[in-house]
């Protein structure tokens, strides 16, 4: 009678057909959940599977603006005598900012900063960074100094962006003669882009994240609701690009994506992301291979974990920010700087209309196209069809390793003279592994010196090749680590360390997975078939060729391809390989310059997990 | 100067009203006037001030708008139909960049020997009307028909700005410790109109925009960090005076849910540590009284000072959150108090023939004058749920996982075993009777 009411997985006879089941049919299983997790993924960028982008605040969908910003000429006027004042101090003409921003009525600041780089950057050529910011407030009649927004522009050595700062220049004297204003604006034209940034950010939060040098603020507008950064570089432009991918992978509110789009609308301005047009036909195999690069290099992107404009430094400070690019191509269509003027300022006027901070819609998000959206509701079951496979392994090694002393009283296995593996044989590895793990996470930036010293190589070539020596070495661990070990390792060994090994790399995935959706499916796409099919039975030679094409280092170099690829700017071997190296070398600046955490994701957890796979293959 | 006396059983002596319009060109080119209004009326009682009824609040979110000028204005005697307060027009006021409008009530004497009691109430309204959105840009200005003090000290000769038509009556008043001149313009003298029978005031300014004056003291404050765990809030107290220290007693209320670490507590002047002379503390009781804190500090001549304390914010319970939790929570201004040095002697002269804002901030000693400071207030973001859909999603998913994970649980650790069952006496005593019958046993 009590065994009748039994629930499904308590009835011994059930729980054995069911282990049974999934035991035998376990690689069938997770062959099908890899493939449903990367059909399911090909699948959101489908029209017809989408969600069409909605203004979810209030605040900014029912009021109506209506914007007069009439002056894009005069901006551009200022723009090009920024740009000859520029030329001729040779930096950012820091005085004639101060006068101007002066002269149009803003409260206006100067802030100095300097950084010394870990090792230099080659894309830039810096290594040494001084600058200065300037900024200038707009003060909101009667408001008491408690929300601002922020309006900047990055100030570049070269030609490029000086329409920015003028139209910058140009919105900021607009502003001023208004009286609707109830946040204070901060027009910030920050130097050295990304460092500058840096900089004014930690000096207005008083933080010091970085080890950066920077003079403190001297005035403030309370605390920033909204921000967003300005790229010109031609007096007119076809189309506008809008850049949400921030550090981390971090995405503002997918409202000020919406509001950007509304008002491309409003204002007929042809609007892309990731630099690609929208297509109206879904239906069609051109159409929709459109939208899956689009959602494609959003993935690529976001898993780079790199601000992919000023605004991305913002969204560590929960300040929701985007950057708008103008893009000046071949079409016919063109968009003059009153236009692009009045989309800022229509933008501007809806985010001083907020009550509370952006909040009513989407955090994580995909984005297909402009117009429609894949929330994280729709594309996370495409991770954790990857994740479960991880999981449906780990069940299987643990019924083996239940079932594996029978298995010895029948006399097929190696009897061995303790049933349960010891403790220092997992954990020698397991250390080991870490070991290599933190060597290639603190040795490049450490040693460069000496490699310098030795070698005929920049600081930087010493710094991106002494990563590659590391993390190739430790392809050599396993001979060493049977060294320290005592005892052979046993059959039962390598199954309680793959168990814990595709344990760690479930947790370590899916905590990616949660904060950075796209590096973490990147990752799992290559490290789970790993995971799923090593054991130390497998054909030696063809499995660690395998697995070294699947390593967290050859995934990087694939992305490096596709992202060219997706671009359509595609690369010859060599230039895809040197491309390759500047990547390693920005990852390891992002980290030094704005802690971005996807260089020590890779070397302190990624690369020690995927060592100990690679142990396994070699047990003995 | 225009007092105009209100009709009254009362002595004339013990009940008046004076109004004034005191109107400064700031360097900027931003005007700043300032309305005074003072209204005597004697009482046959005075008491003594308890201090033990002495309450502090503040509403740091309030924004003024007409809503609060309309009651204020009724508080004058003849409400706004006659005198200065008929300018207060609200729709010109609120186009400005500052207003700001108090109300003062104190106990005052009158007459030499403190004999007849009496209360002022002084109301001020202080509006700076900006350049660039109310004047387009330019920097001339004039107006019609109203009494004014012009201050004209920053150019006596004209040098940086022109009055036109120019008056022969100047006075002198010491306001906030600086020594000022004015050019009066006084409207109950019909001399003052000349023969037009109307006076069309103007400031024709001749030097280009000056830099910005600072005053000698004031403050700024800011909250420091990101994320949502802690924070710190950071006061900074400007001393601009070249070569005089003086002390600054700071007031600071900060609600109970940002919870502060008081030994944090720093305050550094020059980058040295500057000792407190004094301070005093309340800490909070959640949801009943918030921190207050009190303390003297030195400020040393031409300083910043900075006084920093961490907090921690606080979770609020979920029916504590306003309607609009997202938008953050206020922390009400600090207060400044100073004896603020005289750049000037102080005028020992009685203020009856000064005008009304020289006396208004009293002078405890010659060389000092008294001044408040308000900082800004702060918005603070606090943790909040998500209090929409997914907050719902994500209790669901917890309590799908824990059920299926306890399974699984239970899967992975318990073994069962098949166990018969004992029979019971009765059950076996009715198998013997049955065996015994030849039937078949149960």
């Amino acid at each position: 009678m009590f065994q009748d009411r039994m629930g499904l997985l308590s009835d011994p006879n059930r729980r054995r057909a069911l282990t049974n089941l999934l035991t035998r049919l376990n690689t069938p299983i997770c062959v099908l959940c890899y493939l449903a997790g990367v059909a399911w993924f090909m699948g959101l960028a489908f029209e017809p599977f989408t969600l069409r982008t909605y203004m979810s605040e209030n605040a900014m969908g029912s009021t109506m603006v209506e914007e007069r910003f009439p002056a894009g000429e005069r901006a551009l006027v200022t723009a090009r005598e920024f740009g000859a004042h520029k030329r001729k101090s040779g930096a950012m003409p820091v005085d004639w900012l101060v006068k101007t921003m002066q002269s149009r009525g803003l409260e206006v600041y100067t802030q100095s900063f300097s950084r010394r780089l870990p090792f230099p950057d080659e894309n830039k050529e810096r290594y040494m960074v001084r600058g200065t910011n300037v900024y200038g407030i707009l003060r909101a009649p009667r408001a008491p100094r408690t929300e601002a927004l922020v309006l900047s522009a990055p100030c570049s050595p070269d030609n490029s962006n000086n329409q920015a700062v003028g139209l910058l220049l140009g919105l900021a004297q607009y502003f001023r003669s208004q009286i609707y204003w109830a946040k204070d604006i901060i027009f910030l034209v920050n130097e050295h882009d990304l460092i500058g940034m840096q900089a004014w950010l930690e000096a207005y939060h008083h933080t010091n994240i970085t080890g950066m040098d920077w003079a403190p603020l001297h005035g403030r507008g309370g605390s920033i609701q909204a921000a967003l950064s300005l790229e010109l570089s031609s007096d007119v432009v076809t189309s506008l690009d809008l850049v949400l991918e921030g550090l981390n992978g971090q995405l503002p509110n997918l409202d000020l994506a919406n509001l950007f789009y509304t008002f491309c609308q409003k204002q007929d301005i042809l609007c892309t992301i990731q630099e690609k047009l929208q297509r109206s036909d879904w239906d069609s195999v051109s159409g929709y291979s459109q939208a899956v690069q689009t959602m494609a290099l959003m993935v690529l992107k976001q898993a780079s974990g790199r601000p992919w404009g000023d605004h991305g430094l913002f969204l560590r400070y929960h300040i929701e920010s985007a950057t708008i690019r103008g893009i000046n191509s071949f079409r016919q269509y063109k968009t003059d700087t009153t236009t692009v003027g009045r989309l800022l300022e229509g933008m501007f006027r809806k985010l001083n209309n907020l009550l509370e901070r952006l909040h009513q819609s989407y955090f994580f998000y995909l984005l297909p196209s402009l117009s429609r959206f894949v929330s994280i509701g729709y594309y996370m079951p495409a991770f954790g069809f990857l994740a479960v496979i991880l999981l449906l392994r780990a069940l299987d090694l643990w019924v083996q390793l239940g079932a594996l002393p029978s298995v010895t009283e029948d006399g097929v296995g190696v009897t061995d003279q303790s049933s349960s593996p010891s403790l220092v044989s997992i954990l020698t590895p397991v250390v080991i592994s870490h070991l290599t793990g933190a060597a290639l996470y603190t040795l490049p930036v450490l040693s460069q010196e000496l490699a310098v010293q030795h070698f005929p190589v920049s600081e930087t070539e010493a710094v991106v090749l002494t990563a590659i020596a590391i993390y190739t070495a430790g392809l050599a661990l396993p001979h060493n680590t049977h060294r320290f070990m005592l005892a052979e390792g046993t059959e039962q060994g390598w199954r309680v360390l793959k168990l814990v090994a595709v344990l760690y790399l479930a947790v370590l995935l899916s905590c990616t997975a949660l904060i950075n959706f796209s590096l973490g499916f990147i990752l799992a796409l290559t490290l789970v078939p790993v995971a799923a099919f090593v054991t130390p039975h497998v054909p030696k030679v063809l499995s660690a060729v395998v697995m070294v094409l699947l390593a967290p280092g050859c995934t990087l170099l694939y992305c490096v391809f596709a992202f060219q690829e997706l671009q359509e700017a595609p690369v010859s071997l060599i230039d895809g390989w040197m491309l390759f190296l500047s990547v390693i070398s920005q990852g390891m600046l992002d980290h030094a310059l704005y802690g971005s955490l996807v260089y020590p994701l890779l070397a302190l957890f990624i690369y020690p997990c995927w060592l100990i796979l690679w142990n396994i293959l070699f047990w003995k | 100067m225009p007092t105009l006396t209100l009709a009254s059983a009362r002595s004339p002596f013990r009940d008046e009203f004076a109004e004034e319009l005191a109107i400064r060109p700031l360097h900027s080119g931003d005007i700043h006037a300032s309305f005074q209004f003072r209204t005597v009326w004697g009482v046959d009682l005075l008491q003594a001030t308890d201090p033990r009824f002495l309450r502090y609040a503040i509403l740091p979110r309030e924004i003024v708008c007409t809503e609060n000028l309309t009651p204020w204005k009724k508080l004058l005697p003849c409400g706004s139909k006659a005198g200065l307060a008929v300018l207060l027009k609200s729709e010109k006021l609120f186009h400005s960049s500052y207003f700001s409008q108090a109300v003062h009530i104190r106990p005052v004497c009158q007459g030499m020997h403190c004999t007849v009691p009496s209360w002022e109430m002084r109301q001020t309204l202080n509006v700076v009307f900006d350049l660039y959105t109310s004047g387009q840009g330019k920097r001339e200005w004039s107006m019609f028909k109203i009494k004014i003090y012009v201050d004209v000290t920053d150019s006596p000769q004209g040098e940086l700005f022109e009055l036109s038509p120019p008056t022969p009556l100047l006075s002198q008043a010491v306001v906030l410790g600086d020594r000022r001149t004015y050019s009066v313009y006084d409207l109950t003298d019909p001399g003052t109109f000349g023969k037009v029978r109307s006076l069309n005031l103007l400031v024709r300014w001749k030097a280009d925009n000056g830099d910005m004056l600072r005053p000698l003291l004031h403050g700024e404050r800011y909250v420091a960090g990101f994320g949502l765990q802690t924070g710190e809030i950071h006061t900074l107290i400007y001393n601009n005076h070249p070569y005089r220290a003086f002390p600054v007693l700071l007031l600071e209320t900060v609600p109970w849910y940002l919870r502060l670490y008081i030994h944090t507590l720093t305050v550094t002047s020059k980058n040295r540590e500057n000792k407190p002379s004094y301070i005093h503390y309340q800490p909070s009781k959640d949801r009943l009284r918030p921190h207050l804190l009190e303390m003297l500090v030195q400020l040393p001549p031409n300083s910043v000072t900075e006084v920093t304390v961490q907090f921690e914010r606080a979770l609020l319970k979920w029916t504590e959150y306003p309607p609009d939790p997202n938008h953050g929570f206020y922390v009400g201004s600090s207060v400044l108090s100073a004896l603020v040095p005289s750049l000037v002697a102080m005028d020992t002269n009685i203020t009856q023939e000064h005008p009304l804002f020289s006396s208004f901030f009293l002078c405890k000693e010659e060389s000092s004058y008294f001044m408040r400071v308000y900082t800004e207030p702060l918005l603070v973001n606090l943790p909040t749920p998500d209090f929409s859909m997914p907050y719902n999603v994500i209790c669901l998913t917890c309590t799908v996982v824990a059920v299926g994970y306890g399974s699984f649980y239970n899967l992975l650790t318990r073994t069962f075993q098949v166990e018969e069952p004992s029979q019971s006496l009765a059950k076996r005593l009715a198998n013997v009777i049955r065996r015994w019958r030849g039937v078949p046993q149960l």
